[in-house]
C-alpha cells in the first residue's frame, strides 16, 4: 500500500465536485471506529451521491494503490468499514435519496444509504414487506447490510438479505461501473455475481444501486412464551418444535444471566430461577396460527415447560418482546466490554451447543450470556467483560476461539450475520480448509489485483491471531 | 507512573473518560441527534462527539483544540441520552469537556471582560437581569424600537441580532415588573406550598409569564412564595464550560430555597429545571452539600407537574382550536417530563392537540446556542418549522423561555405571523382558563 500524499488529496478535491472532502483530524477521528474493536485513522473521508465521482475515485486508488473502504453509518460488529490501512473512507450513508417501491414487480430500488427502517416502513405501506430485520435497522443503512449480508430475528422463516438480492449496481475495485442480475426473480444468465457481492464485506466493490424482492405481509402473528428449569431442555423444545410441521417467524432465547441482568436493570416480572425462557412468534392467517400457538403449547409442555403463556392483547406482546430487547442494555450494566459473537450451528445441533457453552463459560470462568435468534442456529454468545483487565481478556479470548471451534465441530459456521471482518479472519481455514480459503482469494485477486478495497479484511494476514486487549 | 502517564491520569479524570467507555458505539443516537440530521458528518453526533473525547483521553489526540468545533456545535439536547440503550451520560461528559477546553483556552482580554461580566455579573443578579428588563421597556415604549426597525439598522446587527430583535417579547413596565409577591395564598383550601423559581432571563424578558405561573398555582391551590436571593440556575455557565460558576449558583439556590419549609420547588423553564434536577450530580464531589442537593432535587418540579397533581386547569369553552406542542429537549431527556403538558392540553376542551412528526427533535435554540451557531441552528429550525407546517395549527405551545423565541423566529421566517403564533403553555393555560385575554394578550 503506498502512503498518501498532498498530491492524491488535491486530485481527490478535483473530482469530488458535488460532495465534500473531510481532511480535519476532528473528521477522520470521526471515521476510525464502528461497532466492534479498534481505532484506524483514515487519511481522508469522501462523501458524494455520484455514482461518477465514485468510480473516478476508485480509478484513482486502483492506479495510486490507496486502500478504499466504503462505509455506512458503522453499526457493524466485525470491523468492516474500519480503514486499518488507512487511506479513504467513502461514506455512502449520504446516498439516501433512492427509495421506490414497485408494487406490480414486487421489488424496491434502493440507494446504498437508505436505512433498512425505512425500506420496511415504504413497504409496509404497500401492504409489502422487505423480511430482512437486523435489530439496529433504525440506524444500519441497506448498503452495510447488502455487504455483510445481515440477518434478524426472522431469518428463521425468511431468510437473510442475500435472499432478497436479485439486482446490483457496482463499482468494480478497477473503478468501472457494472449492473449484476436485474428485476426478476429467476435469472440464470451467468455466473450469479449478485450473490458473491452481497456478503462480500466491501472487499469486491462499492454497491450504489440494489433491486429488493419485497413479499405480502403476513395479516397476523401470535406470540408464545415458555418457561424451561433446564436450558439443554429449552434446546429441545426448539428442536422439536421446528420438526413438528411449524415455522415460526422468530425464536428468542433468553438464558438465565440474561434474564438476571433484566430483572437488575429493570424488574420485568422474568423468573430468574429458570434457566431458559423461549419467546416464539408466529405470523399467517389469524385463524392458522391460533391453531398453530396452541400446538406450540403442547410441544413445550411434553418437554416439561415449568409455564407456557400466550399473551392475549397487544399490549401483552409488547410486554413480552420488551423483555427480550432489554437484554443487551442490561448486560452491559454488569462490565463495559461486550464481545458479540454470532457463531451458528444446525438446528439439530442446537441443544449440544447450549451445553459447549455452558462447559467454556465454567471452565474459563468468563461471564457468558446466551439470548439471540436461536430457531435458526445463531445463538449469540456475549462475553462481557472489561477490557482494562488484562488477565481476563486472554482468558475471554481463548474462550472465544473455542467458541468457534465447537461451532465448527458441530457442522456450523463461524458467523451467522455480523460477519468476518477483522477478528474473525484468524480462524477461516479452520472452517474453509486451506484449498476453500485458497479459492476465495483468488477471486479476490481477479477481482482486485491491487488489493485496494477493504483491504485486511477476511483473509488472515500471515500469522494473523486473535487480539481483544489493546 | 511516568510524568506524561500521571499527566493523562489527570486528563483522563478532568474529561470523565471514565464514562465514555460506556458507549459501545452501537450507533443508536445518530438517527436522535438534531447536528447529524442536519449536518450530516460523524463529527458532530453523539457517537463521534464521544470517541473524541475518548482519544484524547487516550492520548491519541494530543491538542485539546481539535475537539473545540464538534463540541461547540453539539446543541445540548440530550435527546442522545433519552434513545442510548447502554445508559451513557452524555451530558456529563460533554460539560467536563468543555469545561477542560474552556480552562485552557486564551481569552482576549475583552471576551474575558465580556464572559465575567455575563456569567458572573448579570445572569446571577436579580437587580442586574431586572434593568435589562427595565432597559427593554424603555426601548420599547419610547419610539426607539420602531425608528430601528424602519431604518434597516437591525439587519445591520452582528451575529443576526437584529432577527432576534424582533422577536423578543413585549417588555413589562417597571411598576408591573416589581409586583411578583413575596407570598400569594392559595384560592380555596391549600393543597400544597410551593417556593417559584424565578430564573434570569426568564423573569427579565418573560415576566409576564412568571406572573400568570403564580396566579394560576394560587388558582389550582398553592400557596406560593418567591424567595429573595435566587439567583440564575447555572445553565449557561454549565453549558459553556464555565462549571465552577454553575457549581457556585446552584449552592446559592439551594441555600435561598432551604429557608421556607415547602412542598415543591417550582419552575416554568424546561431548561432551568434541568439544570436544578442535576445539581446532586454537578455537587457530586462535594460530600458536604450532598444531601442538601438531593433535597433541592427531589423538590424540584416542573410547574405542569404540580399542576396536574392539584386536578389540572379547566378550559373554558371558546372558540375550537387546533395546537401543537414543541418539546423543550431538557425537560423530555433530562426532566423526563413528557407526560403533564400533554395531558393538561388535552384537557382543555375544544383544543385539538396535533402532535408534529419527530415532535421530540430539538427546535435548534439550545441556550444561546442560535446566537453564537446562528446557521447551524437555523437550519435544524428549518426542519423544525416544515414539521409543524404539516400539522395546520395556529397555536405553538412550548415549555422553555429558549424554545418559546426561537418558534416565534421561526413563525418569522416563515412569514405565518398573520395565522399562526407561539405562546408558552402558562400563557395558554391562563387564556383557556380566561385569566387573561387572547386577543390584548394582558391581563384581565
Amino acid at each position: 500500500m503506498e502512503k498518501m500524499t498532498e498530491g492524491h488529496i488535491k486530485e481527490i478535491r478535483d473530482i469530488v465536485k458535488t460532495g465534500q472532502v473531510l481532511t480535519k483530524e476532528s473528521d477522520r477521528f470521526s471515521y476510525s471506529f464502528d461497532a466492534s474493536f479498534g481505532t484506524y485513522l483514515p487519511d481522508v473521508v469522501i462523501q458524494t451521491k455520484s455514482v461518477e465521482e465514485l468510480a473516478a475515485l476508485v480509478k484513482l486508488a486502483n492506479r495510486e494503490k490507496i486502500p478504499v473502504y466504503p462505509r455506512g453509518q458503522g453499526t457493524s460488529l466485525s470491523g468492516g468499514p474500519l480503514p486499518v490501512k488507512g487511506g479513504m473512507v467513502i461514506d455512502l450513508s449520504v446516498m439516501d435519496d433512492l427509495l421506490e417501491v414497485d408494487e406490480e414487480d414486487l421489488v424496491a430500488i434502493v440507494s446504498p444509504g437508505v436505512l433498512t427502517a425505512d425500506i420496511h416502513k415504504a413497504a409496509e405501506k404497500k401492504g409489502l414487506m422487505y423480511p430482512p430485520d437486523p435489530s439496529s435497522s433504525h440506524v444500519s443503512t441497506i448498503g452495510g447490510n447488502l455487504a455483510e449480508n445481515s440477518g434478524g430475528p426472522r431469518g428463521l422463516k425468511y431468510g437473510v438479505t442475500k435472499d432478497y438480492v436479485i439486482g446490483l449496481e457496482l463499482i468494480t475495485p478497477e473503478g468501472e461501473i457494472i449492473r449484476t442480475g436485474g428485476k426478476t426473480v429467476k435469472n440464470v444468465t451467468g455466473y450469479d455475481l449478485t450473490k458473491l457481492v452481497v456478503g462480500s464485506e466491501g472487499t469486491l466493490g462499492i454497491i450504489t444501486k440494489a433491486v429488493l424482492r419485497l413479499i405480502p405481509k403476513p395479516p397476523a402473528s401470535e406470540t408464545v412464551m415458555a418457561i424451561f428449569d433446564s436450558l439443554v431442555d429449552a434446546g429441545r423444545a426448539i428442536s422439536l418444535i421446528l420438526t413438528s410441521g411449524i415455522l415460526p417467524s422468530k425464536m428468542e432465547l433468553m438464558d438465565q444471566a440474561s434474564m438476571t441482568a433484566v430483572e437488575n436493570y429493570k424488574p420485568s416480572g422474568l423468573p430468574t430461577d429458570a434457566e431458559a425462557l423461549i419467546l416464539i412468534e408466529l405470523d399467517g392467517h389469524p385463524a392458522a396460527i391460533r391453531d398453530e400457538a396452541e400446538q406450540v403449547r403442547h410441544v413445550c409442555q411434553k418437554i416439561g415447560a415449568r409455564e407456557v403463556r400466550i399473551p392475549q392483547t397487544k399490549e401483552e406482546k409488547e410486554e413480552v418482546w420488551k423483555a427480550r430487547k432489554l437484554v443487551s442494555p442490561a448486560i452491559v450494566r454488569v462490565k463495559p466490554t461486550k464481545i458479540s459473537e454470532d457463531a451458528t450451528v444446525p438446528r439439530s445441533k442446537i441443544p449440544e451447543m447450549c451445553r459447549r457453552l455452558q462447559e467454556i463459560k465454567e471452565k474459563y470462568q468468563i461471564h457468558l450470556v446466551v439470548f439471540g435468534h436461536v430457531g435458526d442456529g445463531n445463538l449469540h454468545p456475549n462475553i462481557i467483560a472489561d477490557k482494562s483487565d488484562k488477565e481476563e481478556m486472554a482468558r475471554v479470548e481463548k474462550a472465544v476461539a473455542e467458541i468457534f471451534e465447537a461451532a465448527v465441530q458441530l457442522g456450523g459456521t463461524l458467523s451467522g450475520e455480523h460477519g468476518i471482518g477483522l477478528m474473525k479472519a484468524p480462524f477461516m481455514e479452520m472452517e474453509l480448509g486451506a484449498a476453500g480459503l485458497d479459492m476465495m482469494k483468488r477471486i479476490k485477486q481477479a477481482w482486485d489485483p491491487n488489493n485496494i478495497m477493504n483491504p485486511g479484511k477476511i483473509f488472515p494476514e500471515p500469522g494473523q491471531k486473535l487480539v481483544l486487549s489493546e | 507512573m511516568k510524568p506524561d502517564e500521571q499527566q493523562l491520569a489527570a486528563l483522563r479524570s478532568e474529561l470523565n473518560y471514565d464514562k465514555t467507555n460506556k458507549c459501545v458505539q452501537c450507533g443508536y443516537c445518530l438517527p436522535a441527534c438534531p447536528t447529524y440530521l442536519t449536518m450530516g458528518v460523524e463529527t458532530h453526533s453523539p457517537r463521534g462527539r464521544i470517541n473524541l473525547v475518548k482519544m484524547a483521553g487516550e492520548g491519541k489526540i494530543k491538542d485539546l483544540s481539535v475537539l473545540e468545533e464538534p463540541l461547540d456545535l453539539c446543541l445540548g439536547c440530550r435527546a442522545c441520552e433519552t434513545v442510548c440503550p447502554t445508559g451513557v451520560e452524555y451530558g456529563a461528559i460533554l460539560e467536563s469537556a468543555r469545561a477542560a477546553i474552556t480552562r485552557r483556552k486564551t481569552f482576549t482580554v475583552p471576551q474575558k471582560a465580556m464572559r465575567n461580566l455575563l456569567f458572573k455579573k448579570v445572569f446571577p443578579s436579580r437587580k442586574a437581569m431586572n434593568l435589562i428588563g427595565n432597559a427593554m421597556w424603555v426601548y420599547e415604549k419610547s419610539g426607539v424600537q420602531k425608528l430601528a426597525r424602519k431604518s434597516g439598522l437591525m439587519n445591520k446587527l452582528p451575529a443576526h441580532l437584529g432577527e432576534f430583535e424582533k422577536i423578543t417579547p413585549p417588555a413589562v413596565a417597571p411598576a408591573q415588573r416589581a409586583s411578583l409577591p413575596a407570598f400569594t395564598p392559595a384560592k380555596g383550601e391549600r393543597k400544597y406550598t410551593v417556593a417559584m423559581f424565578v430564573g434570569c432571563v426568564m423573569d427579565a424578558m418573560f415576566r409576564r409569564i412568571n406572573q400568570l405561573s403564580v396566579q394560576l398555582l394560587a388558582e389550582v391551590g398553592c400557596d406560593v412564595i418567591v424567595v429573595e436571593n435566587q439567583t440564575c440556575c447555572g445553565a449557561l455557565h454549565a453549558h459553556t464550560g464555565e462549571l465552577d460558576e454553575s457549581k457556585n449558583l446552584a449552592k446559592r439556590n439551594i441555600l435561598a430555597f432551604a429557608q421556607n419549609d415547602v412542598d415543591f420547588i417550582v419552575n416554568n423553564a424546561g431548561g432551568c429545571g434541568a439544570m436544578m434536577v442535576e445539581y446532586d450530580h454537578l455537587l457530586a464531589d462535594e460530600p458536604e452539600w450532598a444531601e442538601r442537593a438531593e433535597q433541592f432535587v427531589r423538590k424540584t418540579k416542573d410547574i405542569s407537574q404540580v399542576l396536574v397533581l392539584c386536578g389540572g386547569i379547566q378550559g373554558e369553552k371558546r372558540p375550537a382550536e387546533r395546537v401543537t406542542y414543541q418539546r423543550s429537549c431538557h425537560m423530555t431527556n433530562v426532566q423526563k417530563v413528557t407526560e403533564e403538558p400533554v395531558s393538561l392540553l388535552k384537557n382543555l376542551s375544544h383544543v385539538d392537540l396535533i402532535e408534529m412528526n419527530n415532535a421530540n427533535m430539538c427546535c435548534g435554540s439550545a441556550g444561546i446556542y442560535n446566537i453564537v451557531n446562528y446557521d447551524a441552528s437555523m437550519e435544524i429550525l428549518d426542519h423544525k418549522m416544515k414539521d409543524v407546517k404539516e400539522t395546520e395549527t395556529t397555536t405553538i405551545v412550548t415549555t422553555n423561555p429558549g424554545c418559546l423565541l426561537q418558534m416565534k423566529l421561526g413563525i418569522e421566517r416563515e412569514n405565518m405571523g398573520d395565522r399562526v403564533r407561539a405562546v408558552h403553555l402558562i400563557e395558554y393555560l391562563a387564556e383557556r382558563s380566561g385569566m387573561i385575554n387572547a386577543a390584548d394578550q394582558s391581563l384581565s
